[in-house]
């Protein structure tokens, strides 16, 4: 429209704002102060939904732990920290805190050994090395409650598959998932054939980000294999290996899935983890802010672990940029 | 002045504003604790008039199913209730072993996702108190809402009484609201394999010892007789509450024994009763040395179809699980399955515990009248008539369906299975005491019988389930 004067399209400076050019061809209008305290907030929008989404259903799980709201108590009482001190005072808990902790040690141990040791393999330079690193992915792309499933029937004593192999060795009649120990066993034998590859392709990709120079000085040295694995390769690959090991403790501290569909926590109660417990409580037999209570323990014992392993995480990746490159 | 500071504490001072004005947002979104749907009235007092089967025509019934043959025989025949009618019939059908997660996700929710569903006469004791459940008592005595043909009196009275409760644990059913009708239902009863039985020249068990000899017998012999890697009998033992109530169940009252014993209004565990104890130890004895390998995973899908496989010699399980396997063509084993009661107790009692699948309505259905026309087309003479003839509905519900010639004559092709049914028709009800954390009881009690299995001592771990559940139930 003549003689109109269109306004600056984005005045990012103080200085620039509420001035107008001397020559009388465009004028700057000036951005009111509401609008430009505002923008920093429009800006972090997108990031405020994402967080409230998280926290929205976290911050109203909370708020139901402090009632004893349940299908036949639609209108709860108050009961403050009651559900967390009856938590913490069951023995079932305490079992279940004792079988979380086993299954996640055991997992993330014995996945952090195997994957390390198949990316040392897959390391070397062959054809077979690149076709096994292209199949080694695959157990990953199974979800994780059908491979227990797959897992539950190989076990099964009198038609799986693994009692069939290990008949020619007189080993045939084994109860893999009917005895207690046997039970855990097998639940972290499926939970090590998903995952060792998850920790091997961190591995992997840990060896090949690794400096050459140190490797050819060490080899120029002499230095034997074992050496070499223990001074060089294992201090420099630890951080990558610990990220593996977080991850791994982290989801085995979690797992439900591959449990609930081999052993649903049996038998009695040999593998009845901390989420399987929750999801009984508050699913099945309906005791909600019970069952909450649960869920949030299992959440602060997570976020304390995570925070530790962390921690330590950072003091080795500083301890590793010390080893010359 | 520090400015970032003073940005911070804005931020901050934003974020509690919010938060604070969010709180009744958040109640008023529905996101505060579910109330109850009781109410005074009921809507079938709203139908008045003559009846009229076309009172809601036009109007559409959401309906959630289990995947069942029983289900099957429903789908199959919606046309005809549309057609009767002008009720259209949406339905989402999901596999058991989620089925109920669903249906108590959906309930607790407190939306009308759906009008009716199916459901087992235990889930009226879990959703019944929350009053999830529409009584349907008001509708089946409203003449304009329910036709003369629906006849009450023609079910079997123990099926009907088994969906209906006064909501107070420990309180008998058959008295208060009719929360469900009985549509099929299921006996807990031996099938037995009759070729094993014959070359090995065993008799079906009348005793409960004669059940744990029969059955360590075959795990013995059968193998050496031809029939590879067979066991003697099929039971349940997944840690699920679904191990208790078939074979486990019906034996354990078949011996005059209770779960809970109810004294002054208080629910007491009784599993830890010396007798009880006895019982329980030499079940587990039976499964042991006569039951399934991997037996802590077995549901009712695997001694089904164990006996199909000719991998089990006997199944005490529902009749439905081994009748689908004794039909023609099913399986291995097919035209060579009989059915028995199964062992009396000590006093010749047959006492058998049961599972009725039944129909309810969703107390939040927005459209009931139409809701209560399907639930009275389902589980009426002739949809059930037409279900138990021409497909797989083979516990009926109704004593004119048993009584059917057409049906008798279908039902002659299974060996024992007609003189079963009515050895036990009158002697099967629910065997527990109903209250509201009967799914926890018995999850309980199935990791109990788990760690019995396993060699714990019978006493100890019993004694333990009974404190346990006298401070849940009690």
């Amino acid at each position: 429209m003549p003689g109109r004067t269109a306004p600056a399209p984005v005045a990012d400076h103080g200085a620039a704002a509420g001035t107008e050019e001397a020559n009388g061809k465009r004028a700057v209008r000036a951005v009111p102060a509401w609008r430009r305290s505002l923008r920093p907030y429009l800006l972090i929008v997108p990031a405020l939904l994402l967080t409230g989404g998280i926290l929205y259903p976290f911050g109203l799980g909370l708020y139901y732990t402090v009632f004893d709201f349940a299908a036949s108590k639609p209108q709860p009482d108050l009961v403050g920290l009651g559900n967390y001190r009856r938590i913490l005072t069951q023995p079932a808990f305490w079992d279940s805190a004792r079988v979380t902790v086993a299954y996640a040690v055991g997992a993330a141990a014995v996945e952090t050994v195997l994957g390390v040791a198949v990316a040392l393999l897959l390391h070397r330079s062959s054809l077979v090395g690149r076709v096994l690193e292209k199949i080694l992915i695959l157990p990953l792309m199974i979800a994780p409650v059908i491979a227990a499933i797959m897992w539950k029937l190989m076990l099964q004593p009198s038609v799986g598959v693994i009692n069939h192999l290990l008949e020619p060795f007189g080993l045939g009649g084994v109860q893999w998932t009917d005895t207690p120990t046997g039970a855990l066993l097998s639940s972290i034998t499926v939970d090590m054939w998903v995952y060792t590859p998850f920790v091997a392709i961190l591995a992997l990709a840990g060896l090949r980000s690794l400096p050459a120079s140190p490797f050819e000085a060490a080899a120029v040295d002499g230095a034997g294999w074992w050496f070499t694995f223990r001074r060089l390769t294992l201090p420099m690959l630890w951080p990558y290996v610990l990220v593996a090991v977080i991850f791994r403790f982290m989801d085995s501290l979690k797992v439900f899935d591959i449990i609930y569909a081999l052993t649903e926590g049996g038998p009695g109660d040999s593998t009845m983890v901390l989420q399987i417990r929750a999801y009984l409580e508050a699913i099945r037999f309906q005791r909600y802010s019970f069952g909450i209570s649960y869920m949030i323990v299992l959440w602060a014992v997570v976020y304390l672990v995570t925070m530790v392993l962390v921690r330590y995480l950072g003091r080795i990746q500083n301890r590793a940029a010390e080893v010359p490159r | 002045m520090d400015m970032h500071a003073h940005d911070r504490r804005r931020f901050l001072a934003l974020g509690a504003a919010t938060a604070a004005s969010a709180a009744p947002l958040l109640t008023a979104c529905g996101t505060g604790f579910g109330g109850g749907t009781k109410s005074d009235g009921s809507a079938a007092d709203d139908v008045t008039g003559s009846f009229d089967w076309k009172r809601a025509e036009g109007r559409t019934v959401k309906a959630l199913l289990n995947k069942h043959p029983y289900t099957d025989a429903l789908i199959a025949d919606l046309k005809a209730f549309t057609g009767k009618t002008g009720i259209k019939v949406e339905y989402d059908v999901f596999p058991e072993d989620n089925y109920f997660d669903k249906l108590t996700v959906d309930l607790s929710s407190g939306r009308a996702s759906y009008d009716v569903f199916m459901l087992g006469a235990y889930m009226v004791w879990q959703y019944g108190p929350p009053g999830w459940l529409e009584d349907l008592g008001p509708w089946m005595r409203n003449s304009s809402a329910t036709g003369p043909d629906w006849d009450q009196e023609d079910f079997f009275p123990n099926l009907l009484a088994a969906d209906q409760w006064s909501l107070k644990a420990g309180a008998p059913l058959g008295r208060g609201g009719q929360y469900a009708l009985p549509w099929g239902w299921e006996t807990n009863v031996v099938a037995y394999n009759t070729e094993v039985f014959r070359k090995l020249g065993l008799k079906p068990a009348e005793t409960f010892d004669e059940l744990r000899e029969v059955a360590g017998a075959i795990t013995r012999r059968a193998p050496g007789a031809g029939f590879d890697g067979m066991y003697g009998v099929a039971v349940r033992g997944s840690r699920s509450w679904a191990t208790i109530h078939p074979g486990f169940m019906t034996m354990y009252a078949r011996n005059g024994l209770k779960d809970f014993t109810v004294e002054g209004g208080k629910v007491k565990p009784a599993m830890n009763s010396p007798e009880a104890i006895a019982f329980t130890r030499d079940w587990a004895e039976m499964v042991r040395k006569g039951g399934p390998p991997s037996w802590t995973s077995y549901t009712w899908y695997q001694c089904s179809s164990d006996l199909g496989a000719k991998k089990a010699g006997m199944l005490f399980d529902a009749d439905t699980a081994a009748y689908f396997q004794a039909v023609k063509g099913a399986s291995p084993a097919s035209g060579k399955i009989a059915f028995h009661p199964g062992p009396q107790g000590p006093g010749g009692s047959l006492d058998t515990n049961m599972w009725i699948w039944s129909l309810g309505m969703n107390a939040r259905s927005r459209d009931k009248s139409a809701a209560w026309l399907f639930l009275q087309w389902a589980t009426g003479k002739e949809h059930l008539r037409k279900a138990a003839i021409e497909y797989s509905h083979i516990d009926p519900v109704r004593k004119s369906i048993g009584q059917d010639a057409a049906y008798k004559d279908k039902m002659r092709g299974f060996p024992g299975f007609i003189e079963t049914f009515e050895a036990v028709v009158d002697r099967t009800r629910i065997q527990f005491t109903p209250q509201e954390q009967f799914f926890d009881a018995t999850t309980s009690w199935a990791a109990a019988l788990q760690e019995i299995y396993g060699g714990k001592n019978a006493s100890s771990v019993l004694n333990g389930l009974a404190g346990d559940l006298a401070s849940k139930v009690g």
